[in-house]
């Protein structure tokens, strides 16, 4: 339970379990959550109008997760995801018109127009991907800690995955060495109760995903990934346990995914009973936006109006984006090798 | 010159770089307190240290992804694979992340890890123990994929895989791993992407690369005996490929056979020798042929073992029908 209190300087704040937001957090929260949603909406807007192609999976409804484990995180903590993974590198503070332009595949996306929706990186504020293979960046996240353990950095990885990724070798293969070598790694589940169309019980004997590290000795909790402030708090009590030495840490995170797996999915496979109750019932953002006010910190009407302007914001943020050319041609050619030799076949930047 | 085994080469070569470089580790299954399965390491843990020198689970796409994002952070990995024919358990690591991470990042990030182990036939293993699949790996693009078939050549070639910025597929041969040979004292690199004549000669080129390399060399010395020059070369890297050097050869000899220890269809001796089609044509005077592994596993019965493998003969055979002496 939430309540208004005011810190010793006498600033509102708001207490949630013990911890205590000030009122610039919670807006930045907030802020930032409705941000997401209203650039995921106009990522779907733009993807019906077939100018962003292929994959585009949206995270809708999963906001406070990502901008929850941003805000119990350090800037020099490593981060890295699957491939729904716009709301992470949003929240983790990079360029939006750089994540726009990437999906409309322009010359200044933030991965220069060659990732596209599943491939988000900013190596500047340590978001390692945006990986396209379910599963495949749990293993790297594992090399990420093992880097932080070699040269003893401080640093903790967020390593998430989805209810999905779960059930793949690799991440026990991962889980394995993370606890032998107690390495500061926090595996965050995603668990939105759908992979792609399969429901947890039809894929998962164990549909308690915060157990799965029980035979690897790592230490699990389950959360309500809606409510941002839950996300928040025990997010950094799982950093805490990493980045204090005592090895890996699994965090199960409750979440619903609004739309489809991808733009292709019309979700048939389950209820608009189930959909509206979690959309109308645990929405994050209401949920946050309900407390504040609640806590006397806010009123609707600035929320109406943040939504007003955000909603313009992203509108300009496409426009700009949308304006930006192709890639050069040439770029095909680069980043292929960071050495390229150049006297070899096949030849660096050229065909034959 | 030093005399060394091809598993001391090695050795030394890691040593050197660790020694060079703190960023460097070693990591894979047997690698420190066993000293090896093939005893590449001996002695590292010892030298180097639980820390630097890490024992793994018997986990290859876990140990071989934690080598990505250990090169991501800015490490320099090397991946000991016991086999290579255990890296087919990694190969969303090394083609879908090691190879693609810098060019899906716009360049953010390179991968500067060095894939290594034992590929190619070891002797009476069986089908599961005993292929060359370099060409898998040649294909991808990102990848270095480099074969190095003597003692000197093992370590120059190391030490620069490991100095790299990419990922460096890196493919020993078990039956190599005690053959002894010279090797500078001082220290020394061998770049990556440069191919060496093994063996000067006229008539025929023979392109042969790791294990085969010294039966190309072999039947070289049959082929000299029967008025035959033989012209041997080793790519050493085989992608990216020096096939300069080849053409160069061709250019002289007008006529060569591509040897490999791998299966024959989309092997690399079909594009060593489609290169040579395409910028060679006019200076050969005769098809060039290829003498490959046969298109089958590998069976565990000696008969059948040797019968599968390509043989000296077969390449002095070759050779004859390239000349227009068969």
């Amino acid at each position: 339970m939430a309540t208004k209190e005011e810190n010793a300087s006498g600033t509102p704040a708001l207490v949630f379990e013990g911890r205590e937001h000030s009122l610039e957090s919670l807006h930045e929260m907030h802020d930032m959550m409705l941000f997401i949603r209203r650039f995921e909406e106009k990522a779907g807007q733009m993807y019906g109008l077939k100018k962003i192609g292929g994959f585009c999976h949206l995270c809708n409804g999963q906001e406070a997760v990502c901008v929850g484990m941003q805000h119990a995180a350090r800037p020099e903590d490593y981060m890295l995801t699957s491939y729904r993974d716009h709301g992470h590198v949003l929240a983790r503070g990079s360029d939006p018109t750089a994540v726009m332009a990437e999906l409309l595949g322009r010359a200044g996306g933030i991965v220069k127009g060659k990732g596209g929706s599943m491939h988000m990186f900013d190596a500047e504020r340590n978001f390692v991907g945006g990986n396209g293979i379910v599963g495949e960046q749990v293993p790297i996240g594992l090399g990420l800690g093992f880097s932080s353990w070699y040269r003893d950095d401080g640093r903790v990885t967020l390593c998430i995955m989805g209810d999905g990724g779960i059930n793949q070798g690799g991440v026990y293969e991962s889980f394995n060495m993370a606890a032998l070598w107690k390495l500061p790694v926090v595996f965050l589940i995603e668990n939105n109760q759908y992979a792609m169309g399969t429901s947890l019980d039809r894929a998962s004997a164990e549909t308690h995903l915060f157990k799965r590290g029980i035979s690897f000795k790592i230490p699990g909790m389950q959360i309500d990934g809606m409510d941002v402030l839950a996300v928040e708090k025990h997010m950094s009590e799982a950093i805490e346990h990493a980045r204090s030495g005592q090895g890996p840490i699994l965090v199960e995170a409750i979440t619903y995914r609004y739309r489809g797996h991808s733009m292709s999915d019309p979700a048939t496979y389950r209820t608009r009973e189930e959909v509206d109750e979690w959309r109308t019932g645990r929405d994050p953002i209401a949920r946050l936006e309900n407390q504040m006010i609640e806590a006397g910190l806010a009123s609707e009407d600035e929320f109406k109006q943040k939504d007003r302007e955000i909603k313009k914001r992203v509108t300009a943020i496409a426009k700009e984006a949308e304006a930006q050319p192709e890639p050069d041609p040439a770029e095909m050619w680069t980043d292929v090798y960071a050495n390229p030799i150049e006297d070899a076949y096949p030849y660096p930047g050229k065909v034959g | 010159m030093n005399k060394i085994t091809y598993r001391e080469a090695l050795n030394q070569a890691m040593c050197e770089e660790m020694e060079r470089d703190a960023n460097v580790f070693l990591m894979g299954e047997e690698v420190a307190e066993y000293n090896g399965a093939y005893k590449v390491s001996q002695g590292m843990l010892d030298k180097f240290g639980p820390k630097r020198v890490i024992d793994t689970p018997i986990t290859e796409l876990g140990f071989a992804g934690l080598g990505v994002g250990a090169a991501m952070a800015g490490l320099r990995p090397i991946i000991e694979f016991m086999t290579w024919n255990f890296a087919i358990l990694a190969m969303d690591q090394i083609v879908n992340a090691a190879a693609k991470m810098l060019y899906m990042s716009g360049g953010m990030y390179k991968v500067p890890v060095v894939f290594r182990g034992a590929g190619g036939s070891a002797a009476r293993v069986a089908a599961q123990h005993s292929q060359a699949l370099e060409n898998w790996m040649a294909n991808v693009p990102g990848l270095k994929v480099v074969m190095p078939s003597n003692p000197a050549d093992a370590k120059g070639l190391l030490k620069a895989a490991i100095r790299d910025d990419d990922p460096v597929v890196f493919i020993e041969n078990e039956i190599n791993y005690g053959d002894v040979g010279e090797v500078p004292a001082e220290e020394y690199i061998i770049p990556l992407g440069k191919a060496d004549i093994k063996r000067p000669g006229r008539d025929v080129t023979l392109v042969a690369h790791s294990r085969m390399t010294g039966f190309a060399l072999a039947a070289a010395e049959e082929l000299a005996k029967q008025g035959i020059d033989a012209e041997v070369i080793d790519p050493r890297t085989i992608r990216p490929l020096d096939e300069k050097t080849i053409l160069q050869s061709v250019a002289k000899t007008n006529r060569c056979v591509v040897v490999e220890e791998g299966w024959r269809f989309a092997g690399i001796g079909a594009e060593i020798s489609a290169r040579i089609m395409e910028k060679g044509f006019d200076d050969l005077d005769a098809p060039v042929l290829r003498v490959t592994g046969k298109d089958v596993p590998m069976a565990y019965a000696a008969n059948l073992e040797a019968l599968t493998l390509p043989s000296v003969a077969e390449i002095v055979e070759a050779a004859r029908v390239a000349t227009g002496r068969a």
